[in-house]
């Protein structure tokens, strides 16, 4: 049949192509020109102004940090989640249904809740003050608590995208056939070797699709640090933002944009390097 | 010393009775096959040894301590599973050396210990390879190379060799035999093939419905089945079971008149081995009538009934019958197996 008209699945392909290129390419095309043109000639005004403004070197510093602080803390946890949701029998759905909850909350609305946590008339505060252990309101969102305020982010972060880098986990583990870990067993590996040994390399493509997807989603972190911080934790997405709509000047907004894309783009091959997943080594 | 005491063992599934009450000794250095039909508990009574699972009831010792709560890894043996469980994210040499280095073997040790076990089975070519990358005849062999590699007091093999070709699986379980042999391993065999347990056990243990049927050397469970499940499973072709009339507690065979067990009522079984008649002529014979005569090389395969109920018997390759004749049959009366109609049990593993 298809050898007989070879367009057919061309054909059944060209909407979904025609519009991703219509609201993907185009615009991705678009920006890259704003960002590397000014006055409609190619120019490298807007890098340069990008660059020397004082919030540059913060921001960048701030995403990375943030990122390196949230990513491996959240595979940790969703490992640990998920093998030890592996372990249960009964209970194990709404166990797994509870802690996907976060998953279902915008991240604006969850930088909220921590705000609502955190503030200087918040819960955390109260608490602290009912226990004794302050004396007055104390604020840890404010630029005089850097740490404070980047711990704070980080919590949020952590709290917010856990979830969805457990669902990939325990979908990995899942898929290691439990005579592996038994034959491990047998032949002497206690818990941590066939964690070490046994798990980890078998759910390595669940463990890179995580990484990728998280990694990605940290260097685009914006919603929640707004929230809690405002412009007093600049981040890369934030300056985005604020050169956008404040500035109204879209060239840097477009620098900016650019600039993430290619982090991100870089992150994600050198996972794909660093975790070469052979076919050939899986189950 | 490591010899394995199964006392009184039962596992459940839920509702379900995987084994009701199992228990069997095999002593040091012993190699016991379970030979049973597919379902009948082997993989479970081997898991239950091994750590994997745990015993609904009743106890495991191992060297006359008890494992009951101990991790599988602290029973000091090793498996080989029936789904082989060959890992595949290593190399076929880093299976074989795995319990070596979890025993934190040295190097040269590893180097040793993993040439030896991949030359007995013929896996040398292989040790570079993904398991993947093999077949499954080949991946069967690396579990039992695994195995093999740790020297264990205590080896648990499930049907460790039902993926080879005929000729390599014999050449195989010679060589598996003769090594757990001179190294006194204590070993449980699970297979499906009777020749195979026939061949290689010390004991057999027939297992049926999550009980054990009886244990014995391979020549009495042949020969003196206990049960009627037992005579039929093993032996091809498997134990003619025909129902007698039994007069002054005798039953008349043509024209002999042989002694049935004190206990016989009004009929029996007579338990007969395919090839313990002689050809013989009627009506000193017991007769037969022959429906299918089949010329096997070997020997002569008859298809027929006795007393209306259907049996095989095998005769010398140099007797010549013909489909549809009938003909006379001298049984060997040492070689007969009376079996109670009721119960399916034979007398004398009754009164035993
Ligand atoms: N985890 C389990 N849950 C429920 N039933 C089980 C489980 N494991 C085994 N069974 C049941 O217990 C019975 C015995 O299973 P087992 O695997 O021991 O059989 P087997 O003798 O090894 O068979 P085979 O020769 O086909 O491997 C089967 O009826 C099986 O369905
Ligand atoms: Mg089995």
């Amino acid at each position: 049949m298809t050898q007989n008209r070879p367009w057919t699945p061309y054909l059944l392909i060209l909407p979904s192509v025609a519009f991703l290129a219509l609201l993907f390419i185009v615009p991705l095309v678009q920006t890259l020109w704003l960002a590397v043109s000014s006055d409609g000639s190619p120019s490298l005004d807007n890098m340069q102004r990008m660059v020397a403004d004082i919030n540059f070197t913060n921001s960048l510093r701030n995403t990375f940090l943030l990122t390196l602080a949230v990513v491996p803390v959240q595979i940790a946890i969703a490992l640990a989640m998920g093998t030890m949701v592996s372990k249960v029998g009964t209970g194990r759905e709404t166990i797994l249904w509870i802690w996907t909850i976060p998953l279902g909350i915008s991240d604006l609305a969850a930088g909220l809740v921590w705000l609502s946590i955190l503030q200087n008339t918040g819960y955390f505060n109260t608490i602290l003050f009912s226990l004794g252990l302050i004396e007055r309101q104390t604020g840890w969102l404010s630029y005089q608590t850097p740490v404070a305020l980047f711990f704070a982010i980080a919590v949020a972060e952590i709290w917010r995208g856990t979830a969805i880098v457990m669902v990939i986990i325990v979908a990995g583990l899942n898929q290691v056939p439990k005579e592996f870990k038994e034959a491990a067993e047998i032949f002497g590996a206690g818990p941590w070797t066939r964690f070490r040994k046994i798990t980890l390399p078998l759910i390595r493509p669940a463990l890179q699709s995580a990484l990728i997807l998280r990694t990605v989603l940290a260097f685009e972190v914006f919603a929640v640090v707004y929230a809690l911080g405002g412009r007093n934790f600049p981040v890369l997405v934030g300056e985005a933002y604020n050169w956008q709509n404040q500035n109204q000047n879209y060239g840097v907004a477009a620098a900016y944009a650019v600039l993430i894309m290619i982090i991100s783009l870089s992150a994600t091959l050198i996972y794909l390097k660093a975790l070469k997943v052979d076919p050939e080594r899986l189950p | 010393m490591a010899n394995i005491v199964i006392d009184r063992v039962r596992k459940s599934f839920g509702a379900f009775q995987a084994l009701k009450e199992v228990s069997l000794t095999i002593n040091d250095g012993e190699f016991v096959s379970l030979l049973g039909p597919s379902g009948c508990g082997k993989t479970t009574l081997l898991r239950i040894i091994a750590g994997l699972e745990t015993a609904s009831r009743g106890d495991i010792r191992i060297g006359d301590k008890s494992v009951i709560g101990l991790a599988p890894k602290d029973r000091g043996l090793a498996m080989v599973f029936q789904n082989y469980a060959v890992f595949p994210h290593m190399t076929v040499y880093e299976n074989v050396a795995f319990g070596l280095r979890r025993q934190k073997a040295d190097e040269t040790r590893v180097k040793a210990q993993v040439a030896k076990a991949a030359g007995l089975l013929h896996i040398e070519q292989y040790l570079d390879r993904y398991p993947n990358k093999l077949s499954g005849g080949q991946r069967q062999r690396v579990a039992v190379a695994r195995a093999l590699a740790v020297e264990p007091k205590v080896l648990l093999m499930d049907e460790p060799l039902s993926n080879l070709d005929a000729l390599l699986r014999l050449e195989m379980r010679t060589e598996l035999k003769t090594v757990l042999q001179s190294a006194g391993t204590t070993t449980i065999y699970v297979t499906h093939d009777q020749t195979e347990a026939m061949g290689l056990s010390d004991r057999i243990a027939v297992m049926h419905g999550g009980i054990v049927e009886q244990v014995g050397s391979p020549v009495d469970v042949y020969n003196h089945p206990a049960t009627r499940f037992v005579g039929g499973f093993i032996g091809n072709p498997p134990m003619n079971f025909i129902k007698v009339p039994v007069s002054n507690g005798k039953v008349v065979v043509g024209a002999d008149h042989l002694p049935v067990p004190r206990e016989a009522g009004a009929e029996v079984v007579l338990g007969l081995r395919g090839e313990a008649v002689e050809l013989s002529s009627l009506p000193q014979g017991l007769e037969m009538k022959v429906r299918v005569a089949e010329p096997m090389g070997s020997h002569l395969l008859l298809t027929g009934s006795i007393h209306d109920q259907p049996v095989r018997v095998i005769l010398p390759a140099s007797e010549t019958v013909k489909n549809g004749d009938t003909i006379g049959l001298k049984l060997d009366s040492q070689r007969i197996t009376w079996l109670s109609p009721e119960s399916g049990k034979s007398y004398s593993a009754e009164m035993a």
